[in-house]
């Protein structure tokens, strides 16, 4: 009789110490809490005081919180180092990107071929990439240096120019925009390479059979098949890049300064000097978040026809 | 007049031989099927005959014309691929209209074409949608509108019908077939689904290991297969193989019956031991082994199932027999011979 019972009792499922934490509800928010910390507190609470900075009076020297409404945007507009910054910024920006991704997506052509020490170019090309910044900027300012250019030696060596009038790199203002130009989009060029390489293994060998057998040569292939099919794989790379480049100031920092006389200066470099440097917070938000709603809208376009371009 | 004929074709790779001196020449306006097993050179000589790879040697004609050299834009073939190929950027419209504009036609020419192809394959409706809005039998079409308005010498075929499902694949079959027959263009189709290749093949060359094993009609491979690799590709199950006096005798499952079914002379009796049955609703398998006889895997019985099965039980043996006219012979090699008592004579 009592076995009858307890085989009848419903038996109690045995207890786990993991119950809780198998449940997705609670797990889930578990693993996404600390990312949500992490932009929070250290993207979203400095990019908001930013935008109080910039409409406040605020600087170092006075560290007031008075509201001073888009005055200090119009006096940053009425400066004429801020326009031609503005001017350095999109010739930077634009004449990066195109580099970089052209020599990306030729660094990429180059190395879907079948060539001994493949894998060894393919690791290699990631080391603009992955040294630090500032150590191969460094690497730079020797290679653009006054006396020691070692391409200014080459040049000289092979007699495309004259000894008494070596390029100065970083000191003439159109060559110093070619030399930052230079190592921003030699920086750019592995992340190019990535990007086409997994874009140009992502197209079918089928598709561009059935193109080769439609009569497609090499140029109608590339640019009617691949690149099309391609597309959202690089705009994405080239949303990244533009951003990357618009907010960055490193590379000019350590190769110019900004200089010779504002002639490299972006709005990183300016933002650092007016903000930091001189204390002038207020100033420095205002031009750091200058760009922001045009950055923003473009960001959204993109993000939109990349949605309508989706295959 | 022969369309495509090649000449102890060959092609290596690293030390493998993926085709290994394949001579064939395909009539004009002939659907030929090429049949083997997964990975026996059959892609590779639809490549090779595309211009998409290169042979190791060998020539390949086009039309009489030695085409090694001449790219594959040039060689006025059209290929339909596995996976069909389709541009995903293009519309249905512009995926047929492709290859019309890489050889400059005009914008009305190609208009035409592609609504005449597209009308011809029942597509119309589909032209302006991008193939992934597509179902794999409407993929499979669009592939195959590509492929016709060019007025392709040649239509190179590679398993278009793998990807659909097995429903579909019926109906695709026969379509395919009187669509060849309509545009009466030379085909060659590259399966290894013996029911494809015998139900749409003018003829059949089955390969394997990169040799060409028999080339014939479909009831000439499956009646008179040239040697037991044949033998045993095709049927299901297939041909019976035991060890006679050296060689191999070989037998269809639907030839070997119970005793009591065939009549008149001539016939073989055999001790049959049955080991299974398969019940597949319009037939019955009975697997087993036979009395006196070595074989490498079970021996097959293929009997119609309205055939009430009286006396026959698993694990029993029961005496069967094969017509002699049905009973193929192979040799040590396993290439077909007559048999011992011909050769005896």
């Amino acid at each position: 009789m009592s076995a009858i019972a307890e085989a009848a009792a419903p038996r109690r499922p045995p207890r786990s110490r993991f119950t809780t934490f198998d449940r997705l509800e609670v797990l889930g928010p578990l693993f996404i809490i600390p990312a949500i910390l992490y932009v929070v507190v250290l993207v979203g609470l400095p990019f908001l005081l930013a935008l109080y900075y910039s409409v406040s009076a605020y600087s170092i020297f006075n560290p007031s919180w008075t509201f001073v409404g888009l005055k200090n945007f119009r006096e940053v507009i009425d400066s004429e180092i801020f326009r031609r910054t503005l001017a350095n910024t999109l010739i930077f920006t634009i004449s990066a990107q195109i580099i970089g991704l052209l020599l990306g997506k030729i660094g990429a052509m180059l190395l879907m071929q079948e060539f001994p020490g493949r894998r060894l170019a393919r690791a290699l090309i990631v080391l603009p990439w992955a040294v630090p910044v500032s150590l191969a900027t460094l690497a730079w300012v020797w290679m653009f240096d006054s006396l020691y250019s070692v391409i200014n030696w080459t040049l000289v060596a092979a007699g495309l120019i004259d000894p008494a009038h070596r390029p100065q790199w970083l000191g003439q203002e159109d060559l110093a925009m070619i030399a930052v130009v230079t190592v921003h989009a030699w920086r750019l060029f592995p992340f190019g390479v990535v990007i086409f390489l997994a874009g140009f293994t992502s197209v079918p060998q089928d598709v561009l059979d059935a193109a080769t057998i439609d009569g497609a040569g090499f140029w109608r292939r590339n640019y009617q098949i691949i690149l099309p099919i391609i597309a959202p794989i690089i705009m994405i790379a080239l949303i990244f890049g533009t951003v990357f480049t618009f907010t960055d100031l490193s590379v000019v920092y350590l190769l110019t300064k900004g200089g010779p006389i504002n002639s490299t200066q972006v709005l990183g470099t300016l933002a650092f000097q007016v903000g930091i440097l001189s204390g002038d917070v207020a100033h420095g938000a205002a031009i750091c978040l200058f760009l922001f709603p045009f950055l923003l809208v473009a960001v959204i376009l993109l993000l939109r026809s990349l949605r309508r371009r989706e295959i | 007049m022969a369309a495509v004929v090649v000449k102890d074709l060959r092609k290596v790779f690293g030390d493998v031989a993926a085709l290994d001196g394949v001579s064939l020449s395909v009539r004009d306006g002939e659907f030929l099927v090429l049949l083997g097993p997964s990975g026996c050179g059959k892609t590779t000589f639809l490549r090779i005959i595309a211009g998409l790879e290169r042979q190791t040697s060998g020539d390949v004609l086009i039309n009489d014309e030695i085409v090694n050299d001449i790219t594959p834009r040039a060689r006025g073939v059209a290929m339909v691929f596995q996976s069909y190929g389709l541009y995903p950027h293009l519309t249905v419209a512009n995926n047929i209209a492709f290859p019309l504009r890489t050889q400059g036609t005009t914008r009305p020419e190609i208009g035409r074409k592609v609504e005449w192809a597209a009308g011809l394959l029942g597509i119309d409706h589909l032209l302006h949608r991008r193939p992934r809005q597509l179902s794999g039998g409407e993929r499979q079409r669009v592939a195959l509108a590509r492929a016709l308005v060019r007025n392709p010498t040649v239509f190179l075929l590679d398993e278009p019908l793998s990807n659909l499902d097995a429903k579909l694949r019926a109906s695709a079959r026969s379509e395919l077939k009187q669509f060849q027959q309509k545009v009466a263009t030379t085909t060659i189709y590259v399966t290894h689904d013996q029911v494809e290749a015998m139900g749409m093949g003018d003829r059949i060359a089955v390969i394997d290991h990169g040799k060409l094993r028999q080339v014939g009609t479909p009831s000439a491979i499956y009646d008179h297969p040239a040697d037991d690799f044949v033998a045993s590709f095709l049927g299901t199950p297939p041909m019976n193989l035991v060890e006679h006096s050296g060689g191999l005798l070989g037998f269809r499952p639907e030839h070997f019956l119970p005793r009591e079914m065939l009549d008149g002379a001539a016939l073989s009796e055999l001790l049959f031991r049955i080991d299974r049955m398969e019940y597949l609703g319009s037939e019955r398998i009975l697997y087993g082994a036979l009395d006196g006889f070595q074989a490498k895997c079970d021996v097959a019985a293929k009997l119609p199932a309205h055939v009430p099965l009286s006396g026959i039980r698993a694990g029993e043996w029961h005496k069967f027999a094969v017509r002699e006219a049905e009973l193929r012979y192979f040799d040590r090699d396993g290439r077909c011979t007559v048999s011992p008592k011909e050769q005896a004579r």
